[in-house]
């Protein structure tokens, strides 16, 4: 279980960053970029899941007692949900200036904007 | 083709990388350290059934607060970028109507979704869930009530007051808790409570409720901002 999550999660960076380096329009480069970082976060969510333990919530079935020998892992998942919240905000920031790029030069073909070349 | 090529070779280094991590790594059988410490005084430090939320919201509190600020930056920015030089032709363009479907489906729906986001957020400490999703669930909504009427304008100066109110009373709360306990963004300010109960586990539920807002301000303001440059083409 643990192996297949994390090769999807490997996978995922891989057709992400294929995305990325083989596209040239910008929109596209932002969805590229996108499944990448959710490969990443099904990686780190697949570090912290342990075999036969369930989720850190104590309730009915898993009293604070023996929580140490049934709870997998916590800190990947905050580590995870704080890294989904910044991956929306870096999201809406790339579409935002991909829009103000098309508004001044007409296209989101990344090899027209020539400023920084050399 | 020679890029293409040179991306490919590129992508098949990272993959034996890749590869060679997963075959030498070997999942725990115990919680390391870190891990041991929150699943052993999680519920009597904090008072919190979701271990998640406690580490989030009390342990590591001022990383959130952190989190929060990025959040805020981003969609400060996003505003800023998106009034630069967007004075001209503010000619509404024609829109298509939206489907009787989604006009009749968003008076019930609408609602229903921001009342999950409350609902998730207050029971963050509770149940899977808390600030972050439910401000996202609450963003959900706002997002379909500009889907079925495009041109609609959310009150920005409401937006604001919201975001930065919950912002300022989540800083004060952390304050609050170096004056009463000695350590910021403590949740023993207010009484832990019994363990399972809503009102239980400190501040837990008061500051996620305000991370709630706030993100769910913040979202929406992103949204509000990226609708509204659609509709000056």
């Amino acid at each position: 279980m643990t192996y297949i999550a994390m090769a999807t999660g490997f996978l995922l960076i891989l057709i992400g960053f294929y995305g990325v380096l083989t596209n040239r329009n910008l929109l596209r480069m932002i969805v590229a970029f996108t499944i990448a970082n959710s490969g990443i976060n099904v990686v780190i969510i697949a570090i912290g899941y342990m075999h036969g333990r369930t989720a850190p919530i104590l309730d009915a079935t898993v009293s604070a007692a023996d929580a140490l020998t049934r709870i997998i892992d916590p800190v990947p998942q905050v580590l995870v949900l704080t890294a989904i919240v910044i991956g929306v905000g870096v999201t809406a920031l790339m579409l935002v200036f991909a829009y103000k790029l098309y508004e001044r030069k007409g296209t989101l073909d990344i090899a027209k904007f020539t400023e920084l070349k050399w | 083709m020679i890029k293409r090529f040179l991306a490919l070779a590129l992508l098949a280094g990272i993959g034996v990388i890749f590869v060679a991590l997963m075959m030498s790594y070997v999942p725990d059988a115990n919680l390391n350290l870190t891990a041991r410490y929150y699943a052993e005084n999680t519920a009597s430090e904090t008072g919190s059934a979701n271990i998640v939320t406690a580490i989030l919201v009390t342990y590591r509190g001022l990383d959130t607060l952190g989190e929060v600020t990025v959040l805020f930056l981003a969609s400060s920015i996003i505003g800023l970028v998106l009034s630069l030089g967007n004075k001209q032709n503010k000619t509404l363009r024609k829109l298509v109507p939206v489907g009787e479907l989604l006009t009749t489906g968003k008076s019930y729906l609408a609602p229903i979704i921001m009342l999950l986001g409350v609902y998730v957020f207050v029971n963050g400490h509770l149940t899977p869930g808390g600030g972050f999703q439910g401000g996202a669930i609450i963003a959900s909504g706002m997002l379909l009530l500009l889907l079925s009427d495009p041109l609609k304008h959310f009150s920005h100066a409401l937006i604001s007051v919201v975001e930065s109110m919950s912002g300022f009373v989540y800083v004060s709360l952390g304050v609050l808790g170096i004056v009463l306990t000695g350590s910021f963004l403590d949740n023993r300010i207010l009484p832990l409570g019994d363990f399972g109960d809503l009102i239980s586990a400190g501040a837990i539920p008061l500051i996620y409720s305000l991370i709630g807002l706030k993100v769910g301000a913040e979202f929406s303001s992103m949204l509000a901002n990226l609708s509204e440059m659609e509709d000056l083409q």
